[in-house]
């Protein structure tokens, strides 16, 4: 038998269905690959015991015909979802000893279908972060390096632990999030695919919450159709978050390898940065390209407000993130460093307990929403928000079906190479994505080659409200031109 | 705004050594709503539950929770806003109001900053002088805190989270009042609407009602003084108080030469006294923003108009219409609809009856009664037949006014069918001339003096109805005594 864990997550699904092995097999497969890969440190916990056991549970449904759509699939689940009785920490020394009494709409959606959890994945604490660096658990170590090289390279983030895991086939697939380009970004540095849906098309109850108006769950795996199944079953309605969508959750898996021909591809020009890599710039045009001789029409496309997207993030993130976070102050549960009086505690606590970017954008968010300066920062910032979303509103009443752009603007760089760099430099990662969740949009981030150095670089589709399938139609398609990426193992 | 509107009247002012005040007031009413669940979780909102028996996850603000809205709240907040006949908005938006506290888990309150549920409205007081209207300047939804608790251990405090999250309702007036009686006066004609709505229950010592009062001075005519807040005030006397002593204590800082300070002060009713909690400097940056967890709220109109439609009649509204239904004074209609459950009462009785009289009984012996003893009309052992047949007693001649009283103590106290017990007891008036002559003329043989001054000074007759209602023990009809007596003794 070929190595289990070689097989993608729609295969598995089939072998499982065709009693080609067990469930439990399959598990203790991932079980074994994780213990191996501990360097990457992409789980930081890893529950072997639970796995087993919903293993076993799944091979008893399948043996009795109940076998439900993930049914016997081990997954990675970042930490950022509340799991219950497990570690749950969004990867923050604030959140110590924190287990939920509860599991997040999106895990239980998994675990209702029949999916295997093996642990929780590393994650940049609280999300912020693109580089996976800002963990109170450590960086999480790219399964890829450059050719020839043995320097350790970032995967991503905030979605590093899950992008990393998935990569390295440490999980069938994985659940992240973005905020800002949390789950694409990571994707692209590790030649993975993963899709940021539309804002309300999964319930953010049970995600600790880091900007409320940004944050969406997705999935990351290791191709296209398997990303589709995985949002499928992680997509609901959900009556505890009043901004999730009553719509049909679409048969995503269907749209895989459907025809592009009639469709209208936007290309927008603000998207082609001064100064960007001519290997990023060359991989855009290998994906408009593939997409046109594949049938779709390619369109030269304006989004004029493009550029005061990021700024205005670094806005609108923060504020939302210094109110959420409040909620760590010593009392209730996780850390808390006693203090002479209630202030002083709080202050010990917060001060021990967030790390130094978590504290960066708390003290961000507390300044633009001051007195003084919230017309001036968080009300331009929420009118940018508007434009925004009406650049993209204007080129899809114009028949735009979609938007092709770069998912970042470089390959992954080294863990600790952009320690002393200005902050902003971090926050350029985002320089492509941060416009689709200031639009509430849907966008997949698909590899399309690899670097000069051998390292993945991605491709970003956005697409209409709600219209995932198109996405995953178009992102088929450029897959199909240039296969799946998979790392050399080397750990 | 009409703040300015209202030309001072000249008893309201207050004299200080430099000349009259005007007291300048506003207020800021929390109304806990009545509901079921909290504004945005599940969770109780009963009063009086065991220390943090009635939290949910929302309420303890564990990580990933999301709030809901709790449409009962949303209707209670409407019909309160169409009670105050006030505008209603149909797009609203919830704020986060920032700040950290032990008791509020959160680290902000979610309330209504910019654009409030209700909007403008009025409410009117009956005042001794008439009628004097107190314009509305909004009322908002939003989330009560918890309750730290620092008496239970000498180093720690405690919290109970019990409150935390339950629907208040804040009314915000304008700055119409002008005195420690209409702030008395507003908040139990607050309380009045909000309980016959049924939208909070007023109970102040619970905690269901609280205000916050603005307080300003200035000389007639002069603009708008420095205003000082005096915080969480949870009774209609300490209310009063802390207006009457605030006002004093502005008035001679000013006249001193001194100037007001803004601040946020607290009243002690065991001293009497407002002192400073802290100065504008202090004061909290709420950084409030729309919260992002919660959309817009937007109501349908076809929804508030059918909340609308079954709103109960209001206690304005029920006054105008016993006046005018039955005759009664406009200060009796007011007495009469103080309590929705008064004026229910009222009414099962004044139905074909005289209103008139039963108004007269009810508010005299009813009411004076069930004071007495604490009670509500709730309480009342008396019921509404058991008022009414005794009003018609009196009505149809067979008791007095006097032997009334005695057989309501009678019903109050033992219960039973008035009918009878008059009957059973003996209490029926005399209106045998035979027997009550023989009375008079029994009296006037036995005062032979007093008979002779009342020619001279008929007001003596008085003298001797009474010495013949003594002898009848009461039961004579007392216009039939009082026509005897004269006609004996020879007077008009």
């Amino acid at each position: 038998m070929t190595d289990l864990t070689s097989l993608t997550l729609a295969e598995a699904r089939d072998a499982l269905k065709a009693k080609s092995f067990t469930a439990v097999e399959l598990t203790d497969a991932y079980l074994a690959a994780m213990e191996k890969a501990r360097v990457l440190n992409a789980y930081v916990t890893e529950t072997p015991d639970k796995a087993r056991d919903m293993a076993r549970a799944s091979d008893a449904r399948i043996a009795a015909g109940k076998a439900g759509a993930l049914e016997g699939l081990p997954l990675g689940i970042k930490d950022l979802y509340a799991t219950k009785g497990v570690h749950t920490q969004a990867c923050s020394h604030i959140l110590d000893g924190f287990e939920p009494t509860y599991e997040s709409t999106v895990s239980a959606n998994l675990w209702a279908d029949g999916a295997v959890m093996l642990g929780k994945l590393n994650m940049d604490e609280f999300a912020m972060g693109s580089s996976n660096e800002t963990s109170h658990y450590g960086s999480v170590v790219n399964p890829w390096r450059r050719n020839g090289s043995d320097v350790n390279l970032v995967p991503g983030g905030s979605s590093g632990g899950s992008a990393a895991a998935v990569a390295a086939r440490l999980c069938l697939g994985a659940t992240a999030t973005d905020t800002g380009g949390s789950i694409r970004q990571p994707a692209a540095f590790t030649g993975t695919t993963g899709i940021k849906p539309t804002y309300g098309r999964c319930s953010r109850w049970g995600l600790v919450a880091f900007a409320s108006s940004l944050d969406q769950a997705g999935p990351i795996a290791r191709d296209v159709r398997d990303t589709a199944i995985l949002l499928k079953s992680m997509a609901s309605v959900d009556p505890k978050d009043t901004t999730s969508v009553d719509l049909p959750v679409p048969d995503y898996e269907a749209a895989i390898g459907k025809s592009v021909k009639g469709f209208k591809i936007g290309i927008p020009k603000e998207y082609r940065l001064d100064g960007m890599p001519a290997e990023i710039d060359a991989l855009w045009q290998k994906g408009i390209d593939i997409l046109r001789e594949a049938g779709a029409e390619i369109v030269d496309i304006s989004l004029p407000h493009t550029k005061y997207a990021l700024p205005a993030y670094y806005i609108v993130a923060p504020a939302e993130a210094s109110s959420n976070l409040a909620r760590y102050d010593g009392v209730r549960y996780g850390l808390r460093v006693p203090g002479s009086d209630i202030i002083d505690m709080y202050e010990n606590t917060r001060a021990a307990g967030f790390g130094a970017e978590v504290k960066r954008r708390i003290l961000i968010g507390t300044y633009v929403l001051s007195a003084g300066y919230y017309d001036a920062y968080y009300l331009r910032a929420q009118k940018v928000r508007t434009l925004i979303k009406r650049d993209f509103e204007t080129v899809y009443a114009a028949g735009v079906d979609a938007i092709l752009t770069p998912a970042t603007p470089s390959a992954a760089f080294g863990i600790g190479e952009k320690a002393d760099a200005d902050p902003v430099e971090m926050y350029l990662n985002d320089v492509f994505t941060v416009t689709v969740n200031m639009a509430g949009l849907p966008g997949l981030a698909v590899p399309a080659g690899l670097s000069a150095e051998g390292l993945p670089l991605g491709l970003q589709l956005i697409g209409r409200p709600f219209d995932e399938e198109t996405l995953f139609t178009l992102g088929s398609t450029i897959e199909k031109a240039v296969g799946t990426f998979t790392p050399k193992q080397w750990w | 705004m009409n703040m300015a509107v209202r030309t001072p009247d000249p008893k309201k002012l207050i004299k200080g050594a430099t000349g009259d005040w005007e007291i300048i007031i506003g207020l800021e009413v929390h109304a806990q709503v009545s509901s079921n669940a909290k504004l945005f979780s599940g969770a109780s909102a009963v009063f009086g539950a065991e220390p943090n028996m009635h939290v949910s996850l929302v309420d303890a603000a564990m990580p990933g929770m999301l709030p809901v809205i709790n449409e009962e709240c949303v209707a209670q907040a409407i019909r309160t806003g169409l009670g105050l006949k006030a505008e209603i908005n149909l797009y609203s938006v919830f704020d986060r109001k920032n700040y950290f506290y032990p008791d509020l888990p959160q680290g902000y309150q979610i309330s209504q900053y910019k654009q409030p549920i209700v909007g403008e409205g009025k409410v009117l007081l009956d005042m001794p002088e008439g009628v004097v209207e107190i314009g509305i300047e909004r009322l908002h939804l939003e989330q009560d805190a918890g309750k730290s608790i620092h008496d239970q251990h000498p180093t720690m405090s405690f919290v109970d989270l019990n409150r935390s999250g339950v629907a208040l309702m804040e009314i915000v007036s304008k700055p119409d009042l002008r005195s420690s009686e209409e702030v008395k006066a507003y908040l139990a004609k607050l309380r009045t609407i909000l309980r016959y709505l049924g939208t909070c229950d007023g109970n102040m010592e619970e905690g269901s009602m609280r205000a916050d009062i603005n307080v300003s001075v200035r000389k007639p005519g002069d603009p708008l003084g420095t205003r000082c807040e005096i915080k969480n005030v949870n009774s209609m006397r300490f209310a009063a108080q802390a207006v009457e002593f605030e006002a004093r204590r502005q008035i001679g800082i000013i006249e001193d030469g001194g100037k007001i300070d803004q601040e946020t002060r607290l009243y002690d009713p065991g001293k009497g006294e407002t002192r400073s909690m802290r100065s504008k400097e202090e004061a909290h940056d709420y950084r409030y923003f729309p919260d992002p967890d919660l959309l817009p709220l937007e109501l349908d109109p076809a929804w508030v108009e059918g909340l609308k439609a079954n709103l109960p009649e209001l206690p304005d509204e029920k006054k105008a219409r016993f006046v005018a239904d039955y005759g009664i004074t406009p200060y009796d209609a007011m007495v009469l609809t103080l309590e929705r459950a008064s004026a229910d009462y009222y009414e099962l009785v004044a139905k074909k009856r005289d209103g008139k009289a039963v108004a007269n009984f009810m508010i005299n012996e009813l009411f004076g009664r069930l004071n007495k003893d604490g009670k509500g009309i709730e309480a009342s052992p008396v019921t509404p037949d058991q008022l009414g047949a005794i009003v018609d007693l009196i009505g149809d001649g067979t008791i007095s006014g006097k032997i009334a009283k005695d057989l309501f103590e009678i019903v109050y106290t033992e219960g039973g069918d008035p009918k009878k017990l008059v009957e059973e007891r003996g209490l029926k008036q005399v209106t045998d001339t035979g027997a009550i002559e023989k009375a008079v003329d029994e009296v006037i043989a036995a005062n032979p003096d007093k008979a002779e001054q009342a020619k001279a000074k008929p007001t003596l007759s008085g003298w001797f109805v009474g010495q013949v209602m003594k002898a009848t023990g009461g039961k004579a009809n007392p216009q039939a005594v009082n026509d005897l007596v004269k006609a004996k003794l020879g007077i008009e």
